[in-house]
């Protein structure tokens, strides 16, 4: 087997040296009745190039080269080639959480440059190194939230993602903590600013809201804010664009910002492994959960970074810990860090840019479901035929529709989520227009 | 032989908002095929950003030597031996992340139309299937996204099933010697705590755990082998005593290196258990992540787990939604891809069974090499990994910290240092498979040598290491006074210094 390193004569050297006879001695003092007196039942071991051939073989099965007009939570952007180049270098790839600083302050760095450009897109004041993703951020932010404000009411917008919702009805439903939803104004698409009002109580936690929310319309974070503030709750602002972060002003009045990063560098992997983040306001540092940078100094006085504040975690804490989260995505994290660093300032505004344009391209002489104003995303209804017949139609051409609304929102049921980014092309896009006209 | 270290040029790097400067680009976006939109006007000007203050602006050159440099500051498998316990830190066959960019599968939406998601549907099914077989469980999810959010993930479905029989019921036992994320998932879960000594073998007391599992009892949560490395011998017992007190079992599977194709779970009375994807079936670490944490149950189980579930209608996989009983999702979408099916079929069932033996092979060899130099508080035999204590160093005032960054300097990783909890001082050392035996040899040699030093010169290792580019780090203060983002203030006073 190629990736075990042994000879039969070392391994008989090293049993020599233990005084055994064989390699089965090693677990003889295991109780016969728990031994697997077979095989497993999985084929023989196979060569790389079978293994690279069936996976080439799964992906063609998989729509490879066509184009796509989904978004809903994961999108199409491209990978600069930098990103890759960087990720699969060894001392990246193949090392541990940074828990020894002297041997992993390459990995430190560059959370610490994490964390710091996650601060400058959000306008929060720290981020954590990373959650598993967007989705499972919501529940960790409400959580957050009821440590700090000592209430359990959670409101979250029917418009953040509808499975980051089940996911926080998941996590919720044993805390004994309710959630209940807000609906959403028919003619905008954006948050029912009156039922919100209604629902807030001295009971709240925090108001959940996502921008641009799951319709694609952008939402207004400083009345949101604002409402949830005057009864002692805290805002939670959910995105799931993050290229939207570099044209949208920062939810600044917000107190968690949560999200998913998927778009920097990440493919859409058929859903995951993803990475989420997570920031707050520098009061609220001791309730943040996940895994910390910081600055400090070795013993020559050199700057150096560690992971810090640990006392918030499980392997200190144990039952009374922030969360029981151990992982953080590094190795996603660290993507989009490349991917930060080759767009940069400029470049990330300009991206942003394209895929506005791009959008309003797709969205123009369309019958858009709602007037908010929109990033890259937007429902549409179909003319030509239900949302799924459209689809069909253009599957037949290699292009993959946009996602029926129906499916989460039976009132939408008229309606597709389409989505354009810098890699939509306009005769594509002319397709997909005439299809829903 | 040359031994393992050598020193070398090591490039300073500043950060890159030091490194960066107005006008440089490392990017260069297509011509707009469709008309320019100004985001004031379409966007509003109050949703509208100036700029992103103090963002770097570098050029390409500079990225690829930023991250350059600073991967030299890390130690990673590819460069040696990661001995870490519990952590099962194995090379990372590179083939794994070949396939994983596959375009057809790394490109896939997760809602792409069934038709033309097959192949990942098909790849996905067949690492259920294969980590059904290896646990001797009945049914797999791959949706929770770690090895502590599998444990949640286990630990709501045995609520779930406990209150479909009519009561959630109260607490869950978990040993002292379980890993912290044990106790954390369980509060999370909404159940109490009651902790279980482990006897003077290191293992779980039978007649202990018989007088605490009481009708409050919900679970135990096992780790086995556990944290010492040993095998519950009696964990047949074990579990039919939960069972027969109308009680379930978890297992962290986190220490499954030691039983794939020599035993299985599933024949020793578990009820539900997470696989840690990225220890036992290779795929990388990452610094940190991403992690995998697959949960296998039986088929009582089946019903809670989270939703969607993969169904073949027709010789077509689907997404089944259909599932009144499940504990709902845990997480967005499916799960981690099925990169780890690659590591699977490399290896086939008698590559399997050989990586577990060489993997205790490896454990026992450094044991037998260590013991006259270490302190071994638990004689019973070794699985994958030894714990060794610092006793006879610390009365030379030498902790396991100290020996653990004076190995640095002979150029391997630490240990596991100070875990398991019920091991005062701990040295906790997991080989795995995938290290020859020269490489265990030098390991051997420079754990005996520091062994050595530590009594010819405790104070000098104290100091370690001195050989890394960064001398022992300040945690304190960072503790203290967190710094946790660049700032451009910060960056000015540091200049002045």
């Amino acid at each position: 087997m190629r990736y075990l390193p042994k000879s039969d004569t070392e391994r008989r050297q090293m049993l020599d040296a233990l005084g055994l006879d064989s390699l089965e001695q090693l677990y003889s003092h295991l109780p016969q009745d728990v031994l697997l007196n077979r095989p497993l039942n999985l084929p023989a071991g196979k060569s790389e190039y079978e293994i690279v051939d069936y996976f080439r073989a799964r992906g063609d099965e998989n729509a490879a080269g066509y184009a796509s007009f989904l978004g809903a939570g994961v999108y199409h952007h491209y990978r600069p080639v930098m990103v890759d180049v960087v990720v699969s270098r060894g001392e990246f790839l193949t090392s541990y959480t940074p828990y020894q600083a002297e041997i992993a302050q390459g990995t430190l760095t560059t959370i610490f440059e994490f964390q710091t450009m996650i601060c400058q897109l959000t306008g929060m004041d720290v981020a954590n190194a990373s959650m598993y993703d967007g989705s499972t951020a919501v529940p960790e932010a409400a959580m957050m939230a009821r440590r700090i404000t000592g209430r359990d009411k959670v409101l979250a917008a029917k418009t953040v993602h509808p499975e980051y919702r089940m996911v926080l009805d998941t996590y919720s439903r044993y805390e004994g903590a309710p959630v209940a939803e807000i609906g959403y104004d028919s003619e905008s698409g954006t948050l029912d600013f009156a039922g919100l009002e209604k629902q807030l109580d001295e009971q709240t936690a925090a108001v959940i809201i996502q921008s641009p929310n799951f319709l694609g319309s952008i939402e207004d974070w400083r009345k949101a804010a604002a409402l949830a503030h005057k009864k002692g709750a805290l805002l939670v602002y959910v995105f799931t664009e993050a290229v939207s972060l570099g044209l949208l002003e920062p939810p600044r009045d917000a107190d968690i910002v949560v999200g998913e990063l998927q778009s920097f560098a990440h493919p859409p992997s058929y859903g995951g492994p993803f990475a989420g983040i997570m920031a707050t306001k520098e009061r609220f540092i001791r309730q943040l959960p996940g895994r910390l940078a910081g600055e400090t100094k070795d013993s020559n006085g050199n700057r150096a970074f560690c992971l810090t504040l640990s006392t918030r975690e499980q392997h200190i804490r144990r039952e009374k810990a922030t969360s029981n989260i151990c992982t953080n995505q590094a190795l996603i994290a660290l993507m989009a860090t490349v991917f930060l660093s080759v767009y940069g300032k400029q470049g990330l505004r300009e991206l942003a840019g394209q895929n506005l344009s791009k959008a309003h391209y797709l969205g123009g002489g369309v019958k858009r479901r709602f007037s908010a104003p929109f990033f890259n995303e937007f429902a549409v209804k179909t003319n030509g035929g239900s949302p799924d017949e459209v689809n069909a139609e253009l599957l037949k051409r290699k292009i993959i529709g946009g996602l029926p609304l129906g499916r989460f929102y039976p009132e939408l049921s008229d309606c597709l989520l389409l989505c354009a980014t810098e890699m939509s092309k306009r005769e594509q896009m002319d397709a997909v227009k005439k299809a829903i006209a | 032989m040359p031994g393992k270290v050598r020193s070398h040029i090591n490039q300073n790097e500043p950060l890159l908002f030091e490194r960066s400067s107005p006008g440089k680009k490392g990017y260069q976006l297509p011509e707009l095929d469709v008309p320019a939109v100004d985001a004031a006007a379409a966007l509003g000007a109050a949703n509208t950003r100036e700029e992103i203050e103090d963002f770097p602006e570098v050029s390409e050159v500079e990225v690829i030597r930023h991250f350059s440099r600073l991967s030299t500051w890390n130690y990673g498998i590819d460069l040696g031996l990661f001995p870490l316990g519990s952590c099962t830190m194995k090379y990372n066959p590179r083939v794994n992340e070949l396939v994983a960019r596959t375009e057809g599968l790394a490109w896939a939406h997760p809602y792409q139309p069934a038709e033309v998601a097959q192949g990942a549907m098909e790849v996905m099914a067949q690492l259920e299937s294969a980590l059904a077989e290896i646990t001797g469980m009945d049914a797999v999810t791959l949706e929770p996204a770690a090895g502590a959010h599998g444990e949640l993930t286990g630990v709501l479905m045995i609520r779930a099933l406990l209150e479909s029989r009519g009561n959630p019921r109260k607490k869950v036992i978990i040993p002292d010697s379980a890993h912290g994320t044990n106790p954390a998932t369980a509060a999370i879960a909404g159940y109490g705590v009651a902790n279980l000594k482990s006897n003077d073998k290191g293992v779980i007391d039978l007649e202990a755990l018989s007088r605490i599992a009481n009708e409050d009892i919900a679970a135990l949560m096992v780790t086995n082998p556990n944290t010492l490395g040993v095998f519950e011998e009696e964990i047949a017992k074990v579990t039919g005593l939960m069972h027969s007190r109308g009680a379930l079992v978890y297992m962290d599977g986190a220490n499954m290196n030691a039983l794939v194709g020599i035993t299985r779970p599933g024949d020793f009375g578990i009820d539900v258990m997470h696989l840690n994807l990225h220890k036992t079936f290779s795929t990388p670490h990452g610094g940190g992540g991403p992690g995998a944490g697959a949960v296998a149950v039986k088929s009582h189980m089946e019903p809670f787990l989270p939703a969607p579930r993969l169904t073949r209608v027709n010789g077509m996989w689907n997404w089944n939604w259909d599932r009144p009983r499940s504990i709902g999702k845990v997480r967005a979408f499916y799960g981690n891809f099925g990169v780890a099916l690659a590591y699977i079929m490399a290896h086939g069932a008698p590559g399997l069974r050989q990586a577990t033996l060489d993997a205790l092979l490896n454990a026992n060899y450094i044991r037998k090499g260590l013991e006259p130099y270490y302190d071994l508080p638990y004689q019973s035999p070794s699985m994958h990994e030894c714990v060794f204590s610092d006793e006879r160093q610390a009365k030379l005032g030498v902790r396991t910290m100290d020996i653990a960054k004076r190995l640095i300097d002979y150029g391997f990783h630490p240990y596991t240092v100070a875990f398991p909890l019920i091991v005062h001082g701990a040295l906790m050392i997991e080989p795995t498979e995938t290290e020859g035996k020269q490489e265990l040899d030098l390991f051997i040699e420079a754990m005996a040598s520091i062994a050595k030093e530590v009594e010819t010169d405790p104070q000098f290792v104290l100091k370690a290491p001195y050989d890394t580019r960064t001398s022992r780090v300040d945690e304190v203060t960072a503790a203290r006074k967190p710094i946790l983002r660049w700032k451009r203030e910060a960056a000015v006073s540091q200049a002045a210094d």
